[in-house]
């Protein structure tokens, strides 16, 4: 059983009177701890697809199984649980509390899981620690670089040790060797079981990933895999 | 997400945003104060208005001459026609009645009083002994008339502080002889200060025998009895027997009015706790604006914080945490307007206390409370739809925007 299932999703935004097909006939299966990157050109239903993995979204069609469990007809609440529990997000323009410490940004997971203060600040401190953040916990978000913002965004995305790790051009508002750093840091994740999804346009980046979605207008254009780096 | 955490959240939001909390803290207090200060105003009006007839005496009954419709109290049932004279022996008569402790009769008139070279012009009031007792008025020098018949028409006078002030200066009083109208009486007595009570200055009265009185404006007539009840539970059970006693007295045509002075203060009270409750009603219509500018805030705030409401439901945030979160931080900012209205307010009745020593203007706990409870309440009705908006945003959309 893979941990991602897709099959015949369709996606349909209503304009007025004409219709957006971001996502048509989409069906797709991704195994755990696999690395994938999603890649087409713009407008092609790469964020549509992500938003639905991470369950922001629902299709209009189709089904979708997480872990083996059909999770697009879950409840709002039961929803917003398998996000809180399984899924990890990291954005493109890092979405950070701008009036929380970095510290405190990390920990909004834990906090809406209703995880204790006790054991909420010693799992912080270690992923502040693990990602190099420890100089910088108590700063705000406008106190730190892209790189920094982006690097607690991870951290953040990490806390609740999800199965899912979904970033959407993660390091598009980053530099080239700041981006670096990103991209290996979520790849060492990979490297520890966690299944990673990334859309990404930069070519390099989705050279990287053992398996590539090739997008374009909402179809699935090509799917490559590639035997696992020895 | 456990409450403490949504308390805490929602604090670091309302202090994040420093001026528009600010604003809004000002607004729900400025309310809030309204309240206190108007209440404190008008009950400081109604329980001075209040202490002033309280100083008359507790537990008293009014016996005027003539029968009014209403039995209430007003101006005009002050003025009664006067179909039998209410005399000396009705009010001896009424001291029968066993719930009734002590009487006074009065009788009032207009003369001139004349000292040495000084001549004044003088109300004059006919009593007995019992009047300074039950007017429970202090003598500061000598005493008050004699408790004697009522017959007996003793050349005596007991002057008003006042009085005494203007005929004889610095010279003692007591023991003196002044003239008042065509009689010499000799002072036996001064009052101390009295001021008001009821419109009538007591500082400048001069007293006498009910008798020396009805002789001098050739009368029998009493203006009114004062009968003092045994307490103030015996207020309405002593009427009932004064008036057994006066319509025995009068072949059972019932021809006196009674007034408790229980009557007379409701009437006060009342007209005054409505003018309190009032005001305290138009002060609330400011909380009411305030709960609006709550809303609109609230709704600004759920605007400007779209992204981040999208993210917390990307984090796993359920329509619930959300709603309590922004729930929480409108109640927080209508608690912190409303503590600091309480406080402006109390400083506004300080300030009016100073102002206006007379005034005991203390805001009622009611209104305290109603104030406060109003400004949280409207603070949080008006959070609720703003709560409620945040907690729809679709979490796609609020996360693309920025
Ligand atoms: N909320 C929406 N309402 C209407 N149309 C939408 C909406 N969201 C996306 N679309 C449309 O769906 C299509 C796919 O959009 P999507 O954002 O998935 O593209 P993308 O591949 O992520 O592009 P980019 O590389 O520019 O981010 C586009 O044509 C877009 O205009
Ligand atoms: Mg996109």
């Amino acid at each position: 059983m893979a941990q991602i299932e897709l099959s015949g999703i369709e996606r349909i935004f209503k304009l007025g009177d004409s219709e957006v097909h971001a996502l048509h006939e989409l069906s797709v299966s991704i195994e755990c701890g696999e690395y994938v990157a999603v890649m087409g050109p713009s407008g092609s239903g790469k964020s549509t697809l992500l938003n639905l993995l991470g369950l922001l979204d629902r299709p209009n069609a189709g089904t979708y199984r997480l872990e083996g469990r059909d999770v697009t007809t879950l409840s709002p609440d039961e929803q917003a649980e398998v996000r809180r529990t399984r899924i990890g997000f990291v954005f493109q323009s890092f979405h950070l509390v701008p009036r929380l410490t970095a510290a405190e940004n990390i920990a909004l997971p834990l906090m809406l899981a209703g995880i204790p203060p006790a054991e909420r600040h010693t799992r912080v401190a270690q992923a502040l620690k693990d990602f190099g953040l420890e100089p910088r916990a108590s700063h705000r978000p406008e106190e730190l670089s892209g790189g920094q913002r982006q690097r607690v965004a991870i951290a953040r995305a990490t806390i609740m040790r999800p199965a899912v790790i979904l970033a959407d051009e993660p390091t598009g508002n980053l530099d080239r060797t700041t981006g670096q750093d990103v991209t290996h840091l979520l790849e060492e994740l990979n490297a520890s079981g966690v299944t990673l999804i990334v859309v990404t346009h930069d070519p390099v980046m989705g050279g990287r990933a053992r398996r590539r979605l090739m997008m374009e207008d909402g179809r699935l254009l090509q799917d490559v895999r590639e035997p696992a780096p020895a | 997400m456990t409450p403490a955490d949504t308390l805490r959240f929602a604090t670091r939001a309302a202090t994040g945003y420093p001026l528009r909390t600010a604003l809004m803290v000002l607004a729900m207090s400025i309310g809030v104060a309204a309240v206190v200060i108007l209440t404190a105003l008008g009950d400081g009006a109604r329980r001075y208005v209040v202490n002033e007839f309280s100083a008359l005496g507790s537990n008293l009954v009014i016996v005027l001459p003539g029968r009014t419709a209403t039995g209430g109290f007003g101006l005009g049932n002050l003025i009664t026609s006067t179909p039998r004279d209410l005399t000396v022996r009705d009010a001896e008569a009424l001291l029968r009645a066993p719930l009734v402790t002590r009487m006074a009769p009065l009788s009032v008139g207009n003369s001139e009083i004349a000292y040495g070279g000084r001549l004044r012009e003088a109300m004059v009031v006919g009593t007995n002994g019992d009047y300074v007792d039950i007017r429970a008025f202090r003598m500061a020098e000598g005493s008050f008339l004699p408790r004697e018949d009522l017959g007996r028409a003793s050349a005596v006078a007991v002057l008003g502080t006042k009085l005494r002030e203007e005929l004889f200066g610095s010279e003692p009083a007591v023991g003196r002889m002044v003239r008042v109208g065509d009689r010499r009486l000799r002072v036996i007595g001064v009052l101390g200060k009295t001021g008001q009570g009821l419109g009538m200055n007591t500082d400048e009265l001069v007293f006498m025998p009910v008798a020396t009185a009805q002789a001098m404006f050739n009368t029998n007539n009493l203006f009114r009895i004062i009968v003092e009840a045994r307490s103030r539970e015996a207020i309405g059970p002593a009427k009932q027997q004064l008036e057994d006693i006066m319509r025995l007295r009068r072949e059972g045509e019932l021809d006196v009015t009674l007034i408790t002075q229980d009557a007379v203060l409701g009437t006060f009270d009342r007209i005054l706790g409505a003018l309190t409750m009032a005001v305290a009603g138009i002060a609330a219509i400011s909380l009411a604006v305030a709960g609006i500018l709550v809303m609109n805030v609230m709704l600004v705030a759920v605007t400007q914080r779209t992204a981040e409401i999208g993210l917390l439901k990307a984090l796993g945030a359920t329509g619930r945490n959300i709603r309590l979160a922004f729930l929480t931080e409108a109640a927080l900012l209508s608690l912190a307007g409303a503590i600091t209205g309480y406080a402006l307010g109390h400083l506004g009745a300080w300030g009016l206390r100073l102002a206006f020593p007379v005034l005991p203007a203390w805001p009622p706990d009611w209104a305290v409370f109603a104030g406060i409870g109003t400004a949280l309440t409207t603070g949080i009705l008006f959070g609720v739809m703003p709560a409620r908006r945040a907690a729809r945003l679709d979490p796609v959309q609020a996360l693309s925007r920025r």
